[in-house]
This record gives C-alpha cells, sequence and structure tokens, in this order.
C-alpha cells in the first residue's frame, strides 16, 4: 500500500492519513452543524411566515423536506462509494459504504415519520398510500436489505464488494420504482387526499429551507466521519485480536 | 454452447429428483389460493376483486421458494469453481440456472393459474391475459432473485435475508404484473402494463446476470 503513487486521493487509503484529514475537518464540520441548525430552525419558527392555509403545521417542512432530500444524497453518495470499492478497489469507500447505509436509513426514517405527523393535520391521517411516501417506504427498505447483508457477511472485504453490487443494482432500480409508484398512483389516485401542491414556494420559506438542507448536510458529514472513524477503530482492533490470538497470516 | 445446455438440463433432471419440481410449486400456488378464503372470508365479489393482485403475490412467493439454494448447493459443491475453469462465460451459465429454475417454478405457474383464477372467480376476459401477464412477468421475478442467490451465496441462514433484497426491486414487476390483470378484468386495454412488464424482464435480462456473475467473482476473492 506504501508504494502508490503520491497521489492525495489513494494516500487517503492509509487509515492514519485519513483519520488526520477527518480531525482536521471534524470540527469545523460540527461548528458548521451547529451553526446552521440553529440558523435554520430560527427561520423556521421565528422568521419564516405561517402558511395561509395549513398555519403552523407547514413549519415541519423544514425538517420533513431537507431529510428526504439527505435520504437521496446518502444513496447517491453510496453508489459513488460502491463503484470506488469495485473499480478502484480503494478501502476506504468500503468504509464509506458501510457507515452512510444506517445514516441514509435514519434520514429516511425521519422523513417519514415527519412526514406521517404533517400528514395527520393536513390530510387527516398518519398513512395515505400516496406516491411520494410509497416510494420513500421502498427506499428504506432498501436501506435496511443493505444493512442487513452488512451484518450477514463476516469477512469485510467480501461484505463491500457484496454490498456495492446490490447497492448499483438498487441504483438502476430506483428511478423505475419510482416511475412505477408515480403511474400506480396516477391509475389508483384515491379522491379523499387533500392535495398540497400549491403554486411555487415563496422567498421567505425557501431561504430557512435551503439552510436547513445545509445543516442536515453538514450533519450527515460529521456523522459520516465520525462513524468511518469508529469502523477504522474496530477494524483495528479487530487485527489486533487476531494477532494477539496467534491466528496465522494476520499481520499488525 | 454445448456446456450451457447440459448445465439447463442438469439443473432440470435435479429439481425433478430431489423434490422441487414443477408439481410441488403447484400445490404451493394451489394451497395459497385455498388459503385466501379462510382468511377473507367467502364472499365470491370481494374474491374476486383482490383475485389478481393475490394471484400475483402468490405468484412472488413461490418464485422466492429454492431461491436460497439456487447457486447455494453448486457453490459447496464446487460447481461454480467449475463454472469459472470452464471458458464459457459465467454471466450465460447463471442464466442458464436462472432460465432452469424459471422452467419449474413460473412457466407453470403461469399455465395454471387460469384455472386458480377460475377458482377465484375472475372475470373470464381476464383469464388468458392473466396468463399472459404471469409468463411475460415471472422471469424478472426469477432473474431478480438470482441475484440475491449470488449475493447471498456464501450464507448458511441466507433464506430470508434474501427475500428482504429481493423483495424491495419487485416492485415495479407487481404493479405492473397486477394492474394488467385488472384493466384486462374491467374490459380495458392493457397494452400499456404489458409494455412496461415486458421491458422490466428485458432489462433484468441484461442486469441480473452480469450482477449475479459479479457477485460469485467477488466472493471467492
Amino acid at each position: 500500500m506504501n508504494d502508490a503513487r503520491p497521489t492525495s486521493w489513494l494516500q487517503l487509503a492509509n487509515p492514519a492519513v485519513f483519520n488526520r484529514w477527518a480531525d482536521r475537518l471534524l470540527w469545523p464540520l460540527v461548528i458548521a452543524t451547529l451553526g446552521l441548525f440553529t440558523y435554520g430552525l430560527y427561520g423556521t419558527f421565528f422568521v419564516s411566515p405561517a402558511d395561509y392555509q395549513q398555519g403552523n403545521t407547514v413549519r415541519i417542512m423544514y425538517i420533513h423536506v431537507p431529510a428526504a432530500w439527505l435520504a437521496l444524497f446518502v444513496y447517491a453518495g453510496m453508489v459513488v462509494s460502491a463503484l470506488g470499492t469495485l473499480v478502484f478497489r480503494h478501502p476506504m469507500a468500503d468504509v464509506a459504504q458501510k457507515a452512510a447505509a444506517p445514516l441514509g436509513a435514519a434520514f429516511t426514517l425521519v422523513c417519514l415519520i415527519t412526514g406521517s405527523i404533517w400528514g395527520k393535520p393536513t390530510w387527516g391521517t398518519w398513512w395515505q398510500w400516496d406516491a411520494r411516501m410509497t416510494s420513500v417506504l421502498v427506499l428504506l427498505l432498501i436501506y435496511l436489505g443493505i444493512m442487513a447483508l452488512w451484518r450477514a457477511v463476516d469477512d469485510p472485504l467480501r461484505a463491500a464488494r457484496a454490498v456495492a453490487i446490490l447497492t448499483l443494482v438498487g441504483a438502476v432500480n430506483l428511478p423505475i420504482i419510482k416511475f412505477s409508484v408515480d403511474w400506480w398512483y396516477t391509475l389508483h389516485q384515491p379522491a379523499s387526499v387533500f392535495r398540497l401542491d400549491g403554486p411555487t414556494i415563496h422567498p421567505s420559506m425557501l431561504k430557512p429551507l435551503l439552510i436547513m438542507a445545509l445543516g442536515y448536510l453538514a450533519l450527515y458529514l460529521v456523522l459520516l466521519l465520525v462513524r468511518m472513524k469508529t469502523e477504522l477503530t474496530l477494524r483495528r482492533i479487530d487485527r489486533l485480536q487476531r494477532l494477539a490470538a496467534g491466528i496465522p497470516g494476520e499481520r499488525a | 454452447m454445448s456446456a450451457w445446455t447440459a448445465l439447463l438440463l442438469r439443473d432440470l433432471r435435479l429439481a425433478r429428483r430431489v423434490g422441487a419440481g414443477a408439481e410441488l410449486g403447484l400445490v404451493f400456488f394451489l394451497i395459497l389460493v385455498s388459503l385466501l378464503p379462510f382468511a377473507i372470508g367467502a364472499d365470491q365479489r370481494f374474491i374476486s376483486r383482490i383475485a389478481p393482485a393475490f394471484l400475483w403475490l402468490s405468484a412472488l412467493l413461490a418464485t422466492l421458494l429454492g431461491l436460497d439454494r439456487l447457486l447455494q448447493a453448486d457453490e459447496e459443491e464446487g460447481v461454480v469453481d467449475q463454472f469459472l475453469l470452464s471458458g464459457t462465460p459465467l454471466e450465460l451459465l447463471v442464466l442458464a440456472k436462472a432460465l432452469a429454475h424459471w422452467l419449474v417454478t413460473g412457466l407453470p405457474l403461469s399455465l395454471a393459474a387460469p384455472l386458480l383464477g377460475l377458482m377465484l372467480a375472475i372475470e373470464p376476459q381476464a383469464m388468458a391475459p392473466l396468463a399472459l401477464s404471469l409468463l411475460v412477468g415471472t422471469p424478472a421475478l426469477t432473474l431478480i432473485g438470482l441475484i440475491g442467490a449470488a449475493l447471498t451465496v456464501s450464507l448458511k441462514r441466507g433464506g430470508l435475508l434474501l427475500s428482504v433484497l429481493v423483495l424491495p426491486l419487485t416492485v415495479p414487476t407487481l404493479i405492473f404484473g397486477a394492474t394488467l390483470v385488472k384493466e384486462a378484468a374491467l374490459g380495458r386495454p392493457y397494452t400499456t402494463p404489458l409494455m412496461l412488464l415486458g421491458g422490466m424482464t428485458l432489462l433484468m435480462l441484461v442486469i441480473a446476470p452480469v450482477s449475479a456473475a459479479a457477485a460469485l467473482r467477488h466472493a471467492r476473492q
């Protein structure tokens, strides 16, 4: 690994180098997260206006919509990591994939739960088989499958490659699932739903929304780096334990 | 192509001899259909309404049967190593395995479905479309299952995990298939769902062998 060409991308494959970079980035990102959330939540509760139809209920949008964006963004990041695993065999891509999956699932779950809480006062029901909610639910199921595959395969190298293939297959399928669910929904559109597709969003609401989205993104990066560092430490402990147990073929 | 044909015939023979043949899958399908009235009551009109969806769900479950051993037995016995040594592309060989699986699950289900549709009081004009939808759609289910089988090939108890991995990916196939039958039952044209269903199968025909072969190769490095 040490004879790799000295480009920064490949140097990051060294856990020590990665840890150094991660430590350097971590605190600025934590501060950015806190700042953006403080500013964003202030905007959510005090600056942005109440909706003329939904009143204060609309404020849950600032929690809900960025979570939905992140749910997709994390998956896109996992696709990039999966390519890094399969094409470049980059060890950090494996670690990033593993660290990202539960975070993506968590954002998807936040999106579903806040959507449900938003749905109760506006649609009058906790759950509606609406096209978007259904697609997000399927996305959550795919995330859970990926997490289950990570847990099932012992060897981290094999697990990373299997998960990478599953992630790529999922990436091809996600747009088709989205299309098919939309198509299904237009065929069976229930009459009772109060649709929310009003006019385009007003700037006074867009600004807090974008700040909250940036806050979510910074939070995601913080959690991702921490989880990657934890995973690296766990792997090191595992390797040292094997070494201490005298399992042949293990190097420190 | 002789290795390919030999593998196909071997899998078909194996299926017949070890009790995973077409007839047992059909019995499973029949049991599912007979359980339905016990669960929801004998109201013929209600059964008739949910029958297309139910038959498609049953086909989905019947396809899952045996998937966890589809590649695992070969992996354990070293047959996959022989695949890799044979010089025939692994992609084609796993396709032969999928075809053999479909010939003993999907195909008999498609042919038997109108009969079971009769028991579930499906509209007469929807009988042929029901068989057609399963004939066109179940290959996609088997192929998606092939990916899951390859990903879980080294796991001792991969059956449940396989279902969790595979079932979310079958959503489009299920939607198009069940919609096709429902539209036909209402006497409406069903060309659009039929073409989308065929598209799913063709797409999976490309994706599944490549992904499954990649998964098998990576599992042994």
